[in-house]
């Protein structure tokens, strides 16, 4: 994680192999829409294979990896702390006017 | 990096020294620096449209659900394949740009805004179709067998426009890097940060791909 990034250059077969991975996930997510799941199985395996994507794009392609920790630090738990907290506010609220919608 | 930094660096290899002062806390140039800020920032945008499209969506006693398998998630996930592959050609247009390999890293950059505009030219197809069909920001055809739900029309059209508008944005952008590297103006950082943006819209279209196409399959 500290390694220098300065020359570093990202090995091709990796980059490959990283390129792949995201191919067979997202292949693996189209499959799921094909057999049709229940909404809230369904919702939790696609977000599970997003964040997977989402974090092998910033590591290996945004070079994440390759630079210091405390930059990682610095940009990814502050970002997710705030999306944290907007789902615990706003989804039970969602919930909640579903709920309170009138009949009919 | 200057020489002096790099001894720097290696003189205070504890972490409390690397904030005293005097060295660069992060070992990045500050415009990659600064592109990350902006990343998370714009990371936010999305995030916050992506939650208000769920959060309409679980608020809505009916959502429509209006893409069937064939045509439309195979075409979004031809979609899918031509953003993924453009990330790739970026990646060598970086490794390329490090090697100072100008004509392979100009290439690269075509490559990749080759793969982008086909995604915009795809999406915008896709765009046109539902429109003809009477889909607008304001409201859902009369034939769809789902009640007129305004709000699926808003924020679909805002979340996917949004991005389009990135990934537009982002052509110019990487024609204009390609053109500076081209011609020895800019440096290999210039590239890598270029890639950083590029790499970024396609990690957003990784999450609005599965919410409002594969969330959204209609089954006959």
């Amino acid at each position: 994680m500290d390694a220098h990034a300065e020359g570093h250059t990202a090995s091709t077969p990796m980059v490959l192999g990283v390129w792949f991975a995201l191919l067979a996930m997202t292949g693996i997510e189209v499959y799921l829409a094909y057999i049709h799941l229940a909404a809230a199985l369904m919702l939790t395996l696609l977000m599970g294979l997003s964040v997977i994507k989402a974090g092998l794009i910033m590591a290996h392609f945004m070079h994440l990896r390759f630079e210091r920790f405390s930059l990682f630090l610095t940009l990814v738990p502050a970002i997710v702390f705030c999306i944290c907290l907007i789902l615990i506010f706003f989804f039970p609220d969602g919930h909640r006017l579903l709920q309170m919608r009138p009949p009919g | 990096m200057s020489d002096a930094h790099a001894e720097a660096v290696a003189i205070v290899p504890k972490v409390r020294d690397r904030w005293a002062g005097g060295v660069r806390p992060y070992a990045t140039g500050s415009k990659k620096l600064g592109m990350w800020l902006f990343i998370m920032s714009d990371a936010l945008t999305f995030s916050v449209l992506i939650l208000a499209y769920s959060y309409v969506r679980l608020s809505s006693e009916q959502w429509p659900t209006p893409f069937p398998f064939s045509p439309a998630i195979i075409f979004s996930t031809v979609m899918t394949f031509a953003l993924l592959t453009s990330s790739l050609t970026m990646v060598m247009a970086v490794a390329a740009a490090h090697r100072h390999d100008h004509r392979k890293t100009v290439l690269w950059l075509l490559a990749t805004m080759a793969c982008g505009a086909a995604f915009v030219v795809l999406h915008a197809t896709e765009w046109m179709h539902l429109i003809h069909e009477g889909l607008r920001p304001w409201g859902t055809p009369a034939e769809w067998p789902w009640p007129n739900t305004p709000l699926f029309g808003g924020t679909f059209f805002g979340l996917t426009g949004m991005h389009m508008l990135h990934v537009t944005v982002g052509i110019l952008y990487l024609g204009i890097i390609a053109f500076g590297f081209g011609t020895k103006k800019f440096k290999p950082e210039d590239v890598e940060v270029s890639g950083l943006y590029w790499h970024f819209v396609d990690l957003v279209w990784m999450f609005i791909f599965p919410l409002v196409y594969l969330m959204s399959v209609k089954f006959p």
